[in-house]
């Protein structure tokens, strides 16, 4: 075995083993390609897919919780201010319902002052001229008395008619 | 876990029984074949010769260790275990040869007994089977050595990816991968992403289980060869041929006009195509030829290596050698590790290289651009 016989044999490919590799080789790759590589290529691409899409979902997720936090806090703020308002709104109301109480509760009790008023000066009115009525009735009724007692003798009438007489003649 | 590892040591505890016992019964009846044929020990660069008819000074032969490094390299009709002479242990293969006179003729190797004895005809001299009659042309079609171990290969990795395959079905994608999955996965998705894409580019899915085919069979061929007893598959000529034959044939088929219009008309004076032409076609199958070679030689001086360290042991027929040897060894087996996965890397990448420059768009015009900005 010199070293050219051996260089030759390891440099030359045999037939049988290139005929051999070429079978086994050519069906391997028709094999594997259909029930290994096929099927694993499949699983690790829709693997990675499953991965990307989970990822881009929790991204989402995420921002979508974001925006409902912010969605939230403006929400929030928007009921704060909309209770300021209705709180002021109901102070107002409150505010100018008593001003309007008030305001008729004066009228009113001017008004039931003012009739009271009248009344009082109505019947004090009738009051006067009732007492007037009856005082002057009394004095009619005095002074008849006293004519009659005063006139009961001659003398007395005739004095009278004297007395009577002078106020004519002043006039 | 626990029970899982356990069963499956138990199943390869059993496979390796079954191997075991299959290779001892054939080689004991081939034994015995032998015994029947006393060899006459003419072989001069016979290894260590055996306890030829008692002779104790014959025991300490000197060493041919050139030639049992190539037996190493070489493909052969045996699958040789360990021992020589008469304590050979090792499988007679089938032997298949196309005759030009008797057609077909099937037997076993162990007719010949290492070469000792002849069969019909036939004889196997240095590996190759001839025969005695000058008018019939042998055709070896043998199941030899390394078509055993490319055999055993391909269902080896028939049986990983299919079952890889099935526990996609079984466990579903939502789930992580466990075992074997785990461990080839990322195997794959770097031959799919990091070796086709970025070379091949959009049109890589095409390719992708030809590479991964490619890649695997190289790279499970590289690491039983370096097993002691294993076959140098991919440091053998014939294999890397075929692979290096089948990336032409992939990457012509499929190359897009941009290819043939740079090999046919390159972007260079009219004057020079008589000279750039015939280089461009030559082009086409230096390639791949460089890719045959690169496997062939990288595989077969890894081997040469740990054989001729291990062989300064004999040569020196010193034991002090050993440690120096054996320190060395473990070196280049580690490198040749590194070797067996860069290899099949190397492969598949240039492959996936000369696949991506075929079918690549406008590659044509960009060069004619690049080189007229350096004009």
């Amino acid at each position: 075995m010199n070293s050219l016989f051996i260089l030759g044999s390891l440099t030359t490919p045999g037939i049988g083993l290139i005929v051999w590799t070429s079978l086994v080789f050519i069906l391997l790759v028709l094999l594997l390609s259909k029930y290994a590589w096929k099927p694993i290529l499949a699983a690790i691409k829709t693997r990675e897919e499953n991965i990307a899409h989970a990822l881009s979902s929790a991204e989402s997720a995420l921002n979508d919780m974001r925006e409902l936090q912010s969605n939230n806090e403006k929400i929030l703020v928007q009921a704060r201010e909309e209770r300021d308002a209705l709180l002021k709104e109901a102070r107002d109301t409150k505010d100018a319902i008593i001003s309007e109480a008030k305001a008729k509760a004066t009228k009113e009790t001017d008004r039931i002052l003012a009739t009271a008023r009248e009344q009082i000066l109505n019947e004090k009115n009738a009051a006067i001229s009732d007492l007037k009525n009856q005082v002057a009735s009394l004095s009619i009724e005095i002074a008849e008395k006293i004519l009659r007692s005063e006139l009961s003798s001659d003398d007395k009438q005739k004095a009278l008619v004297n007395t009577l007489m002078k106020d004519v003649n002043l006039n | 876990m626990g029970p899982k590892i356990k069963i499956f040591k138990q199943k390869s505890t059993l496979f390796l029984l079954v191997f075991a016992l299959f290779s001892l019964v054939s080689l004991k009846t081939y034994a015995s074949g032998q015994e029947e044929h006393p060899a006459t020990e003419s072989d001069s660069l016979s290894a260590v010769a055996p306890h030829v008819g008692g002779h104790e000074e014959a025991k300490e032969e000197k060493v041919n260790i050139t030639k049992v490094a190539f037996e190493h390299i070489l493909d052969s009709h045996y699958w040789h275990f360990w021992g020589e002479g008469h304590e050979t242990v090792a499988l007679p293969l089938p032997c298949i040869i196309y005759s030009s006179t008797k057609g077909v003729q099937f037997f076993s190797s162990a007719v010949f007994e290492h070469g000792h004895a002849s069969f019909g005809a036939y004889s196997l001299v240095e590996e190759e089977i001839i025969s005695a009659d000058p008018q019939e042309k042998i055709t070896d079609l043998s199941i030899t050595k390394n078509v055993v171990q490319l055999l055993l290969s391909a269902a080896l990795i028939f049986w990983i990816f299919t079952s890889i395959a099935k526990s996609y079905k079984t466990t579903g994608v939502t789930s992580a991968p466990k075992g074997k999955q785990s461990f080839f996965e990322p195997l794959i998705t770097f031959v799919r992403d990091d070796i086709a894409k970025d070379n091949i580019g959009a049109k890589s899915d095409k390719f992708v289980p030809y590479l991964l085919t490619v890649f695997f069979l190289i790279l499970i061929n590289n690491v039983l060869g370096m097993i002691p007893i294993g076959a140098n598959l991919t440091g053998n000529i014939a294999f890397t041929f075929v692979l290096a034959t089948c990336t032409l044939i992939i990457t012509n088929v499929n190359a897009n006009k941009n290819y043939w219009m740079h090999i046919l008309m390159p972007p260079v004076p009219k004057a020079l195509y008589i000279m750039m032409i015939p280089l461009e076609i030559v082009g086409i199958f230096t390639k791949p030829f460089a890719l045959m070679i690169r496997l062939f030689a990288n595989m077969t001086a890894g081997h040469i290596i740990v054989i001729s360290l291990i062989g300064l042991i004999f040569v020196f027929q010193s034991l002090w050698v050993s440690p120096v040897a054996v320190a060395f060894t473990l070196f280049i087996d580690v490198l040749e590790c590194l070797v067996a996965l860069l290899q099949a890397y190397i492969f598949t990448l240039l492959t996936s290289q000369f696949i991506g420059a075929a079918v690549a768009e406008h590659h044509h015009e960009e060069g004619h651009e690049g080189e007229e900005h350096a004009h």
